[in-house]
């Protein structure tokens, strides 16, 4: 004989698999009478005694609150099917291509009603643009024009211009040449094969350096310094530096590689060296 | 003023908003009434509605749900938009009223598919279909100039659906059955007509 626990986890586990069935209804998987609903009822009804505890009371009450909601799916299918609007694609479909024509516009049309409208112009309406235009000022009068500021020409020096980030404290050649070297030297010390991982060689210690880093290394590889090595599946990026400045780059058609340089990348490739 | 003189000015007014197009659609938003012509404008539209009746006119009234309410409220006609329309109970009705018999053909069966479907088609569907009886170059151009004149929408994953102007112009209960009882109906036609082969030559 089934024990009052076994009885209970047997109505817990129908009541779950209730709730299953009416969800796959709720999300249209499966129509909804595809349930026999005072079957169901009968179900819920057979094991509501056994309820005692808030949590088996609130599984009562989900199922009854999942058949709510089935039984208004099925009230709104039966509502749709019973109206003119619905038919079966297929069937008006055949009607459709069988038809010829003359036959389709006849039917349309005394389903069709188009909407009327004039675009004429009136004199009164011609009057009210003459008074208008009679009253509108000139458009110099309106628009005045703007007078260009005027501008004191001067000289400027380049600690000037570096202090306004329009020039490089260094030559930018003479930059790049350096951290070529850098590169060179970061693969002698980090790399393996002559090459070095990406992240580790433009990897700073704040973000905006790293930027800088990464816009500078775009630059190495644009003028034939070094080299870019991608592997998408293990998602690696190796740099390789050439030991004499190569010119094919600048003459082959080039391939551009983006690099998201990101707060959030960079974040984890610190963390990644903390670790 | 006497209330008829008033009702008279109302009408006039009624008739300018109406007839004229102020906006990038044509008719008029319920609000717009109110405010131009006071609280009392769809007695205006009644009466107005009367006028055009020996026209073949008639004020349409399209309510923002699908469903037409019986007893519209205030607030129901405020945000419905109204238009003029064709009546198109008598007689006289100009059957293709400009169109070419192939482009109103291709849009009813378009927007009588798009019924069946609840509403929402994909275009190719569409596009095959009209292409069983037309001509493949004048399918999309087809489509394209039903979606500028407001009787379809077209969104962003290439779904057809019924616009504005179909709204507006159509009685789709109508069409649908219309076209369910159309069995008896293609007895009933016998050769087509010189007009019919004119217009199917003009077509190809």
């Amino acid at each position: 004989m089934q024990t009052a626990k076994e009885a209970k986890a047997l109505g817990k586990e129908r009541l779950e698999r209730i709730i299953e069935t009416c969800v796959a209804i709720e999300n249209h998987t499966v129509e909804p009478f595809a349930i026999n609903l005072d079957e169901i009822i009968q179900i819920v009804r057979q094991y509501f005694p056994h309820w005692q505890n808030p949590d088996e009371l609130r599984l009562d009450a989900e199922v009854l609150h999942h058949l709510a909601t089935v039984i208004k799916m099925q009230s709104e299918w039966v509502k749709q099917r019973s109206t003119s609007l619905y038919t079966d694609p297929f069937i008006l479909e055949e009607k459709i291509l069988q038809m010829d024509k003359q036959q389709m516009v006849d039917i349309f049309i005394d389903a069709w009603n188009p909407l009327v409208e004039f675009e004429q112009i009136s004199i009164n309406t011609l009057a009210q643009g003459l008074l208008y235009w009679e009253a509108l000022a000139p458009i110099v009068d309106r628009w005045k024009e703007l007078e260009p500021a005027e501008v004191a020409n001067a000289f400027t020096s380049r600690d000037e211009l570096i202090k306004q980030r329009v020039l490089s404290d260094k030559e930018f050649s003479e930059e790049l040449n350096n951290y070529w070297q850098q590169l060179k030297e970061c693969v002698a010390a980090k790399g393996k094969d002559g090459k070095v991982d990406y992240w580790d060689f433009i990897g700073a210690d704040t973000y905006e350096e790293t930027v800088q880093r990464a816009f500078l290394t775009s630059f190495l590889i644009s003028y034939g310094f070094a080299t870019l090595e991608i592997d998408p599946l293990e998602e690696l990026v190796l740099i390789e530096p050439f030991q004499q400045q190569r010119t094919e780059p600048l003459t082959l058609q080039s391939k551009s590689v983006p690099i998201a340089v990101s707060v959030e990348d960079w974040q984890r490739w610190k963390r990644g060296e903390s670790d | 003023m006497s209330k008829k003189g008033v009702y008279g000015s109302k009408i006039k007014k009624a008739t300018q908003l109406l007839f004229y197009r102020r906006h990038l659609k044509p008719g008029v938003r319920g609000s717009e009434l109110h405010k131009s012509l006071g609280s009392d404008y769809p007695k205006v539209l009644d009466l107005l509605d009367d006028y055009l009746k020996p026209l073949d006119l008639k004020v349409k009234t399209v309510f923002e749900e699908e469903n037409t309410p019986e007893k519209p409220t205030l607030e129901e006609l405020d945000n419905a938009r109204f238009y003029v329309a064709l009546r198109g109970d008598s007689s006289t009705k100009d059957k293709l009223i400009g169109w070419r018999i192939d482009d109103l053909a291709g849009l009813a069966i378009t927007i009588s598919y798009i019924i069946s479907k609840k509403g929402q088609v994909p275009r190719k569907e569409v596009e095959k279909l009209l292409s069983e009886k037309m001509p493949n170059w004048k399918v999309g151009l087809n489509i394209d100039r039903y979606i500028r004149y407001g009787y379809l929408g077209e969104d962003d994953n290439g779904l057809l659906y019924l616009d504005w102007r179909t709204r507006a112009e159509v009685d789709q209960k109508a069409l649908i059955s219309m076209l369910l009882s159309s069995e008896t109906q293609k007895k009933e036609v016998a050769e087509p007509t010189e007009e019919t082969n004119r217009e199917e030559q003009d077509s190809v």
